[in-house]
């Protein structure tokens, strides 16, 4: 998705001037070409993350459409305040386009590491919040973001589905209906829960936006009274939005993503996954349990 | 254009803190930037509260939202805001908060409170407007104190690095940082390439020549001293 995204950007910011990018050293290999040929819109405040997101909303204050990039630790919770200030009670729009993911570059350790970041931008008002799954989805949210003013984040990952999905931005993908229980696959774990679940009779959906949470679907796709949610971010980001989404529906919910302890260690994102039980094996046997309990 | 109207003057501006009730505990940081902020909007900023939109104006950024009630009455006495409106300050519905909200006001440009934030989006408004080829400039407004955030060493350093000559900040010095700047707070600035002048932020034949003196291809720091907050 990352190298896509450097291709889209560097082509948005060729078509219209309206579009700048903000950088913090990180990409700039990847957006090189643009910096020598867009050199006053396109910009890179050296290691100054807090920069980063201020010079971004100075942007927006003068009429342009800011793109921020750094990897998610450094482009969410470096400059969280001035996410929440800067960019958000300023009313300003931008698109935060994170890389990295939960724990794309394990090796680097937990410095480097942020499946906290979809918890921490839920936190804060007026963010669309997209989880694509693929480079394609990644680059058709980008150019639906990059037509509007609103604040939204990116979160961009090494991990990918095999196929692209025909997405809506805003909208939960059907993938399978079933009877059971209603699974929630949040972006690139999509073929992990495919696979987990292949025998199973439940209904599938697909979320590559996180928020504003599709409740409309959910509340049309019901199957059962069990929800359960796989994100490959922090265990139960989105149960309080399934909650709210059922709350006039007899339901439980079931959640599975990284859990919110001190990570120590290195290794590889598929490593990561199978510890954590975000492999089609571990999504599989917790599913399985949490149908054992509708009998 | 500069917007001058002529029943409302400097004189005036202590009478108009005055209708703002509530926040007294930032009455020395309020009054520490009441000649800076007369000056500035009197005889130095080109805006005009009938075209607050308009794209080429000067911006004024008040990174120290704390202490706004010199800000408001300046704003009053150049009619961005009703002077009725004062004494609404801090009112549950009011506009005007003990720090300003650009949403609420037109003619705010941001809105702040938290330290540390202004100088960053000063710069960003700044590249912006040399991006568009504008004339406009911006004028930012911190505190002594307020330096001590680093998120404003990052805006220093980077903006003297690409030479922003459109952008002045104005850091007024009434000696509240728990540490000091024992260099000089201008020396700060002039590491990183700035245009600097330090003048008495009492003076205001002071504060317009250091407001207007030339500093082609670098910003400008204006440190602003005034009596200590004590």
């Amino acid at each position: 998705m990352r190298e896509r995204f450097y291709a889209t950007a560097m082509e948005l910011v060729d078509g219209d001037e309206r579009m700048a990018v903000v950088i913090a050293d990180i990409g700039e290999a990847g957006m090189r070409d643009a910096l020598r040929a867009h050199p006053g819109r396109v910009i890179n405040v050296g290691i100054r993350e807090q920069l980063m997101i201020g010079v971004a909303s100075g942007l927006a204050l003068t009429g342009f459409r800011p793109i921020v990039h750094s990897f998610a630790p450094f482009a969410v919770e470096r400059p969280f305040e001035m996410l929440k200030l800067d960019l958000g009670h300023n009313d300003l729009g931008a698109i935060v386009a994170s890389v990295g993911a939960s724990y794309d570059t394990a090796v680097y350790g937990r410095t480097h590491e942020a499946p906290e970041d979809v918890a921490l931008m839920s936190a804060l008002p007026g963010w669309r919040i997209y989880v694509p799954g693929h480079p394609s989805e990644a680059d058709e949210m980008l150019r639906a973001a990059a037509v509007t003013d609103e604040r939204v984040y990116l979160r961009l990952s090494e991990q990918s589905n095999r196929l692209a999905r025909p997405i809506t931005p805003g909208r939960l993908y059907v993938e399978r209906r079933g009877c059971d229980a209603t699974i929630i696959a949040a972006g690139p774990l999509l073929d992990a829960t495919l696979e987990a679940t292949a025998d199973l009779d439940v209904t599938v959906l697909y979320m590559t936006t996180a928020r504003p949470f599709d409740a409309d679907t959910l509340h049309a796709s019901l199957a059962g009274d069990l929800v359960v949610l796989v994100e490959p971010y922090q265990t139960g980001t989105s149960s309080g939005e399934v909650a709210a989404a059922l709350a006039d529906i007899p339901h439980r919910i079931a959640a599975i993503g990284v859990p919110n302890v001190e990570h120590r260690k290195y290794g590889t994102w598929q490593e990561h996954n199978a510890a954590h039980r975000l492999d089609a094996r571990g999504i599989r046997a917790r599913i399985l349990r949490a149908l054992s309990r509708n009998a | 254009m500069t917007t001058t109207i002529p029943t409302l003057g400097y004189a005036d501006l202590r009478g108009l803190m005055d209708l703002q009730l509530g926040d007294e505990k930032h009455a020395p940081s309020a009054t520490s930037t009441l000649d800076v902020l007369w000056v500035l909007y009197d005889r130095i900023l080109r805006i005009d509260p009938d075209r607050v939109d308009d794209p080429d104006r000067d911006r004024f950024l008040l990174s120290k939202g704390h202490g706004p009630m010199a800000y408001y009455a300046v704003l009053a006495a150049k009619g961005f805001i009703d002077v009725a409106a004062l004494r609404t300050f801090g009112r549950y519905d009011s506009k005007l908060g003990h720090h300003p909200d650009r949403n609420l006001v037109p003619g705010i440009e941001i809105s702040s409170g938290s330290l540390g934030h202004g100088l960053g989006i000063g710069v960003g408004i700044a590249l912006g407007l040399r991006a568009r080829r504008s004339s406009g400039r911006v004028f930012c407004l911190v505190g002594d104190a307020e330096l001590d955030e680093g998120s404003n060493h990052e805006a220093i350093a980077f903006a003297g690095h690409v030479g922003l000559d459109n952008l002045v900040c104005v850091a007024v010095d009434n000696q509240s940082s728990s540490h000091g700047w024992p260099a000089g707070i201008a020396k700060r600035f002039a590491l990183e390439g700035w245009s600097t002048a330090t003048v008495d932020g009492r003076d205001h034949r002071a504060l317009e020549r250091a407001f207007t003196a030339e500093h082609r291809g670098r910003p400008h720091a204006v440190v602003a001293v005034v009596e200590s907050k004590g």
